[in-house]
């Protein structure tokens, strides 16, 4: 029977939510003896209850609740309620992930300094380096077994990245191969290795994908020190009259209020729902919401340049079979201005069902140009493209009008593409066609962004108060004992993918809440 | 039709004691497809019929034609179409509503095809260029954005396309041609 804690025991830590930030965090906090209790919205899925079937696991997983869109992007014409894609469940996004654990390049914390002024873009340096957090990724690495990382050995290439490695080599790409992958490529840490079956976005049923739920969480439940409760959905956070956080305020299963008391509460609920939160805990003592002093709480919303390419070959492909990103080109990834924009993209091989590619393909398309491409499905090959997009003051995450089944206001998700995000999008439409075309496509196709998956920013890190919401360890300026632990802390996205950071930041963290907690000073 | 009465008649009832459609999972258009005097959408060369309940049986099979030329795919039998827009008849079964804005959206395209109808148009483009006028109405729209689940979602259809769907239960494609292309 795993660990309760009472919830008038005020010497717990609270973590809000159970992904790469949450479930990372509350693992690592377990294993120093702290006491740990993580409130997670979502139901508890267990990896033999995943479904290879892309609608019925959506609906299993992903976060259906309402939001609202505005700005100019094309998601918001597309998909109005649905700006992002990803989970309501316990282990949160690290059941959906793709795996690709890349590390941020140096330039990339010091953005700022690096790209200079860049007008309609709030750009800031990180107040954390690639050298101090050298040691904790390579800890992440090990923590989550990335290929090719620690002497790991890389996943085997399917289809669809035999497709893109032939393509990439013609065009004299220098860096292709299979990923660092947070999946097993042989069996480790009591986990299966990958079975090449594909429906990764659907959650791995062989465990062979690293997610919290079947990692961090199980493992820290069994040091006792920490209890994770399913379908609490926290509604705001309580504080003192000193202004120092107390507890929080959740809904559970059965839609009852409750109180959980903290010493420390740490937000990690992404990018949407962690400035949702702070804002919905506005209080007369924090008119504006918690920890926004600086009035950046939901600003700065990032979601990465993103777009796919898919391509149509004389022959087949079964671009399904295997793992769904199995391999990246990371030459396109460095920082150079000459092809016209700051920052850099990955291409990464990408794949959909066909449920999928009917709603992502060309969203609103119609007629004979539209299902002649599904007719040739079987010899469709498809890749990602991602890359760094600019933070904006205007991008950001508001309440809107629109209430939950709890009568809370929703968030609102603005988003408008900055011109660099546009010019390296057509950049990488451009390259990616290139590629297909190199080996024999007959058709290729520039798919516009799917709803979000990597939402980042919105609580940003920065040295100096005015600028930011959250310091160099997580730690709110504003309130000592509140923390942020997902990618809402992010000053900037980098071109990589983001879980690896996201837990590379967890663990650093988790280590200063630890020492604040032993030195009495939260 | 109506010399026809006795044939389809007996037509349905062939049809009925075989594979008479009664729910979506069931659940094919062309000149095959004709109304019987009993008012279902019969397709005696597939064998199948579906029981129009509130709609008019000539609004339903102009329905189908109209799934048809907005997600044309050849090798897809009219069945799966039927099947993608029976919920229709349903929806118009339990909402007035819903009833008067199908029938006057088909009234609307058999309206602006002229004689014979929508129905009559003999080329798919002379079909298509009307649902184009109409592309941007909400309910066109409807009908589009539920196709895409209605009609893509049927796990018979997969095959199809070359999509094999499931394969955890099949131990995934590791000795099952996940790298097996050989053309490249």
């Amino acid at each position: 029977m795993a660990t309760t804690f009472n919830q008038n025991d005020d010497s717990v830590v609270v973590i809000i939510g159970s992904g790469a930030g949450g479930g990372t965090l509350g693992n690592e906090l377990a294993q120093k003896g702290i006491n740990v209790v993580v409130l997670e919205a979502g139901e508890r899925h267990e990896y033999d209850d995943f479904v290879n079937d892309e609608w019925a696991s959506f609906t299993q997983l992903a976060w259906k609740d309402p939001r609202t869109t505005s700005g100019s992007w094309r998601v918001s014409k597309d998909f109005p309620t649905l700006p992002a894609w990803i989970v309501k469940a316990v282990g949160g996004s690290t059941t959906h992930w793709a795996g690709a654990s890349l590390r941020f390049q140096d330039h990339e914390f010091k953005t700022a300094t690096v790209y200079g002024r860049i007008p309609g873009a709030n750009l800031l340096d990180w107040p954390v380096t690639l050298a101090e957090l050298e040691p904790y990724y390579a800890r992440a690495e090990e923590k989550m077994g990335v290929t090719r990382t620690g002497g790991r050995p890389g996943l085997p290439g399917n289809n669809n990245f035999k497709i893109m490695k032939a393509g990439a080599d013609k065009l004299g790409y220098k860096e292709c191969h299979t990923g660092n992958m947070a999946i097993n490529s042989v069996e480790r840490d009591n986990r299966n290795s990958c079975q090449q079956t594909g429906f990764c976005f659907q959650g791995c049923k062989w465990g062979a994908k690293w997610s919290t739920l079947y990692t961090e969480i199980p493992k820290g439940e069994a040091t006792g020190k920490m209890e994770v409760r399913p379908q609490s959905q926290v509604a705001r956070i309580e504080h003192d009259a000193s202004g120092k956080v107390t507890g929080v305020i959740y809904f559970d299963k059965d839609g009852r209020e409750q109180r959980q008391k903290a010493r420390v509460v740490a937000i990690a609920g992404n990018s949407i729902e962690s400035p949702r939160l702070l804002l919905n805990s506005a209080s007369s003592k924090f008119p504006d919401g918690l920890a926004n002093s600086s009035g950046q709480v939901g600003r700065n919303y990032m979601r990465h340049m993103t777009g796919s390419v898919y391509a149509i070959f004389d022959k087949p492909v079964h671009m399904y079979r295997g793992t769904t990103m199995a391999g990246i080109i990371r030459d396109e990834g460095r920082h150079d201005p000459g092809r016209g924009f700051v920052g850099g993209y990955e291409m990464e091989t990408l794949s959909l069902g066909l449920p999928f590619i009917v709603a992502f393909l060309n969203p609103g398309a119609w007629g004979r140009e539209f299902t002649s491409a599904i007719d040739l499905y079987s010899n469709m090959a498809g890749m990602w493209l991602v890359g760094e997009d600019m933070p904006q003051e205007t991008n950001r995450i508001t309440l809107s009008n629109v209430k939950d089944q709890y009568g809370l206001p929703v968030a609102d998700v603005h988003f408008d593409d900055h011109p660099n995000d546009i010019a390296m999008r057509s950049h990488a439409y451009k390259q990616g066609a290139a590629i297909y075309d190199a080996v024999g496509a007959t058709r290729t196709f520039p798919t516009p962004p799917y709803p979000s998956t990597h939402n980042l920013g919105t609580n940003r890190m920065s040295a100096n108060p005015r600028d930011g919401v959250v310091n160099k360890w997580g730690q709110t300026h504003d309130i000592k004992n509140l923390f942020v632990s997902d990618g809402s802390q992010f000053t900037s996205g980098g071109a990589e993918n983001p879980t690896l950071t996201i837990v590379t930041l967890a663990i650093r963290q988790a280590e200063y809440i630890a020492d604040q907690m032993k030195m009495k000073a939260i | 039709m109506s010399s026809d009465h006795g044939r389809h008649a007996n037509q349905e009832r062939a049809v009925s004691r075989r594979t008479f459609l009664r729910r979506s999972s069931e659940i094919s258009f062309a000149a095959a497809v004709t109304i019987t005097a009993g008012g279902a959408v019969l397709n005696a060369a597939e064998a199948w019929a579906l029981d129009v309940k509130a709609l008019q049986p000539q609004t339903m099979k102009t329905l189908i034609l109209v799934a048809r030329d907005i997600y044309p795919h050849d090798k897809v039998p009219d069945r799966y179409y039927a099947i993608a827009m029976k919920s229709y008849d349903e929806k118009a079964a339990s909402d007035p509503a819903t009833k008067a804005q199908i029938e006057s959206f088909i009234a609307g395209l058999d309206a602006a095809a002229g004689k014979g109808g929508y129905a009559g148009l003999g080329w798919e483009s002379e079909r298509v260029a009307l649902l184009r006028a109409v592309g941007t109405s909400p309910f066109f729209e409807t009908i589009r954005s539920g196709l895409l689940v209605s009609l893509y979602n049927q796990q018979e259809v997969w095959p199809i396309f070359g999509y094999e769907g499931e394969s955890y239960s099949k131990g995934g494609y590791i000795k099952r041609g996940f790298d097996d292309v050989d053309w490249i």
